[in-house]
């Protein structure tokens, strides 16, 4: 309750303060952050909360109906009427009630989208290109993987990402999320992969015929296994070879170059 | 009988009306099977009923487009503006009978045009959103998604202009701006938000056609286009779109609530200024709510969420309105008053579980999923509905003169209501584990199949409550008890007049006393 009390009003603070440092592009402090977790914990804040709105208008709805059902010696209506005073105070008191709720769910919101947008220091860079109907990953040594992501546990991930036809939109719901991606312009999202495991990817933008089958893979390592298994692909990278991609693999064999693909 | 040719050559706006209903309930049929053949093709992972995911994408654009464009926009501002504005406001009829014709024609072409998707051979699959590239590239006839939204969109502005005008100059001797039906207030609202904002609509699916068909390059960046402009100018006109829904409908809710109930509407200044007023000042504001996961800039989608969360004030305020209304009223549980008050808690659930959806951060998880989808049915797909059929119950005595048979009536609206909650509230539920919309199938899944079964079964059971619905309707008309002019015992206009009204709608003009009120209920 306390930490999210001071998350709502460091929230609004930020709100009302801050906007221009925040226009100005100030990030924070890279740290050990999960979107993902974060996402929870508000998800499950704001459901709790429109539950408990829910049900109570609910019930006093079905309380005033209960109550005001035709029986005999209730023919007709007998609604207060309003003196001008308590008209206006039925309109500028729900404001103030709405806008409150409004204004601190944007806060905390907006924390949270901090967190989804400013990608922590330490990352490991992936470009993305989507397209009918694949992922196609390459990481910055220049090793190339499709519909199937592997990475490090520990090592938040973003996903720099363009589209060579049509939309698309990495979803990742193990870590709550997405990003579109399309031709001309270049997306990102970071997610957060604490330990070993793996996670689902699909496709949530309408892409065309076979948007539905769309998929792919993101498989979590550890540190050391994540480490044997790329030294794999740089020596497989290396024996296929691209020379132009990466300076420290143009040192192998030139007559390999010929089988550029 | 009265002929054929009388009512397609008719200007009389109540004939207008009901056309509108003829043509609005076959498009709900039409869609709503698209909804049934969906169901039935996801209740198993792997191909159904077709193997074919093409043919599914083709039933999901026309149960979208055909839903909004071709049903509850039309049933809601071509069917009940036209029926009930004139008579409400106590004029003969509209400022334009043959504009008025004319919008009703061009509706037809516009349904005409989009039941042809069944029998051309490339049929449009680009989702009643259309976003490019995918509807610039595919080889389904995007063509035909621009002419049906340019026809409909062309017969909603003229049908506009004249209800402006007609309530603007053709209000009977008495009734002054504060003395005008809810109903009535939020349908101008509707159609000035219809005149701001169609022209967009219109410029969007046109520009995607002149890049498919005629070469030019709005949305190729390749070519110096953008993609993102179409969304922009898509969401522009879409969201005050769902407003245009919204607006009548819960308008339809007010006049049910307030003649069942027998009471006055709660606070009628505040349900018009803050709520109507406050919408049409908002409507324009929020349209990137629609683009949290689309690539746009960072600060439209923080500054969207702020104006998009403020919505929830005019809509409080209307909510306000409607259980204020309740209050200490004298209720009767008519069929129209259960699916009133059944719109009262559906739309309770859906306008509750747009709020995530208002800030980006917790959209980035389930944009674009079953929740959307679960949502977005909750709080204007079934609402709406749920309110157009409580709107025809209501309005069956006066348009008939006869009376349909309640027992059919409410179980007919039991029926609807669980089939709805199965399906819809499962939907959300799957949504945020996971479920992206718009798929063919499941495969990587398999964990959901469950769920999705039980929402087809759900669909089955709401389907039967609807059938029920329009079968009572039908037989009611052809032979249902006499209604008597007033039945429901309400002092609005219409009801002051004989039923079904004739042409002219009073023998002579009405004339109102200073103290009525279109919700001033009288004992005796
Ligand atoms: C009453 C029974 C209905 C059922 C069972 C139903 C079912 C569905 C289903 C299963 C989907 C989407 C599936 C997917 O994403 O693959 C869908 C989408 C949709 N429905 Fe309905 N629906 C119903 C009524 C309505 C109504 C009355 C409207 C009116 C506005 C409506 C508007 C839409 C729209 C706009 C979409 C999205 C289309 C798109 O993704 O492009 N539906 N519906
Ligand atoms: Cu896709
Ligand atoms: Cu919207």
């Amino acid at each position: 309750m306390h930490d999210k009390i001071r998350r709502g009003a460091a929230g609004l603070a930020a709100l009302l303060l801050a906007a221009p440092a925040w226009a100005a592009g100030a990030k924070s402090e890279p740290k050990v952050v999960d979107p993902a977790r974060d996402w929870d914990h508000l998800w499950r804040e704001v459901i709790v909360d429109i539950t408990i709105i829910g049900v109570l208008f609910a019930i006093v709805t079905a309380w005033f109906i209960w109550q005001a059902r035709r029986r005999p010696g209730n023919e007709v209506g007998a609604s207060p009427r309003l003196s001008p005073a308590s008209a206006v105070g039925w309109v500028v008191i729900p404001i103030f009630v709405f806008l409150s709720i409004d204004l601190y769910t944007a806060a905390n919101g907006w924390v949270l989208w901090n967190t989804f947008r400013d990608v922590p220091a330490n990352r490991l860079e992936i470009k993305l290109e989507a397209g009918m109907y694949s992922w196609d990953y390459t990481y910055p040594n220049g090793v190339r993987t499709q519909n199937q992501l592997v990475v490090p546990a520990g090592t938040p991930v973003v996903l720099r990402m363009t589209s060579r036809d049509t939309l698309h939109s990495h979803y990742i719901p193990d870590f709550r999320v997405k990003e579109d991606s399309m031709p001309g312009r270049i997306t990102y999202l970071w997610f957060n992969p604490t330990k070993p495991g793996e996670h689902v990817v699909t496709c949530a933008e309408y892409c065309g015929v076979m948007h539905g089958y769309m998929a792919g893979r993101i498989i979590v390592k550890a540190p050391e296994e994540y480490a044997a298994w790329m030294k794999g692909e740089e020596t497989s990278l290396a024996a296929a070879s691209i020379p132009a991609v990466e300076p420290a693999t143009a040192t192998k064999p030139a007559k390999l170059a010929a089988k550029k693909t | 009988m009265m002929n054929l040719k009388e009512w397609i050559f008719t200007t009389d706006h109540k004939r207008v009306g009901v056309l509108y209903l003829i043509g609005s309930m076959l498009a709900f049929a039409v869609a709503g099977i698209m909804a049934l053949l969906m169901r039935a093709e996801l209740s198993t992972i792997g191909p159904t009923i077709t193997a074919n995911p093409t043919q599914y994408n083709v039933w999901l654009y026309t149960h979208g487009a055909v839903m909004i464009l071709g049903f509850q926009i039309p049933a809601l501002t071509g069917f009940f503006a036209n029926y009930c504005i004139p008579l409400m406001i106590g004029a003969k009829d509209v400022a334009f009978p043959r504009v008025n014709a004319l919008s009703v024609w061009l509706f037809y072409v516009g349904v005409i045009l989009a039941v042809l998707t069944f029998f051309i051979p490339d049929p449009p699959d680009v989702m009643w959103t259309g976003y490019p590239p995918y509807s610039t590239i595919t080889t389904g006839n995007t063509a035909m998604y621009s002419f049906t939204v340019l026809i409909l969109g062309f017969a909603s502005i003229i049908g506009g202009v004249n209800f402006l005008t007609t309530v603007a100059y053709m209000r009977a001797p008495g009734i002054k701006l504060n003395k005008l039906n809810i109903f009535v207030w939020c349908t101008l609202a509707a159609f000035v938000l219809q005149l701001i904002f169609v022209p967009v609509l219109g410029t969007a699916v046109t520009l995607i056609s002149m890049d498919k068909y005629l070469g030019t390059n709005f949305f190729d960046p390749t070519k110096g286009g953008d993609v993102l402009t179409y969304q922009n100018l898509f969401w522009f006109y879409s969201h005050p779109a769902v407003y245009v829904i919204f607006l009548p409908f819960i308008g339809v809710v007010y006049e049910i609530i307030a003649a069942h109930a027998r009471n006055m509407v709660f606070n009628y200044k505040m349900v018009v200024y803050g709520g109507v007023g406050g919408i049409v000042l908002l409507a324009g504001e929020v349209w990137v709510h629609h683009l949290y996961v689309s690539g746009m800039a960072d600060w439209l989608r923080i500054g969207q969420m702020v104006t998009t969360l403020m919505i929830s004030i005019p809509v409080g305020l209307m909510m306000i309105g409607l259980i204020g209304t309740l209050y200490k009223g004298s209720i009767a549980f008519n069929t129209p008053m259960l699916y009133a008050l059944g719109v009262v808690f559906l739309f309770l659930i859906g306008g509750l579980t747009g709020i995530p959806l208002a800030v980006p951060s917790l959209t980035i998880g389930v944009s674009d999923t079953y929740y959307v989808v679960g949502h977005f049915h909750y709080v204007m797909a079934v609402a709406g509905t749920f309110a157009i059929f409580g709107g025809v119950y209501h309005w069956f005595p006066k348009m008939t003169g006869r009376m349909y048979n309640e027992f059919w009536g409410k179980l007919g609206f039991w029926i609807t209501f669980v089939g709805v909650n199965i399906v819809f509230w499962i939907m959300m539920d799957i949504g945020v584990e996971g479920m992206p919309r718009r798929y063919y199938d499941y495969a990587h899944f398999p964990q959901f199949e469950g769920a999705h079964q039980w929402m087809t079964v759900g669909a089955a059971i709401l389907a039967v409550g609807f059938a029920i619905a329009v079968l009572n309707w039908i037989l009611g008309a052809i032979n249902g008890e006499p209604a008597g002019d007033n039945p429901w015992g309400s002092p609005s206009l219409e009801w002051t007049t004989v039923s079904p009204p004739p042409h002219g709608n009073w023998p002579s003009p009405p004339s109102v006393a200073e103290d009525w009120h279109p919700y001033g209920f009288k004992k005796g």
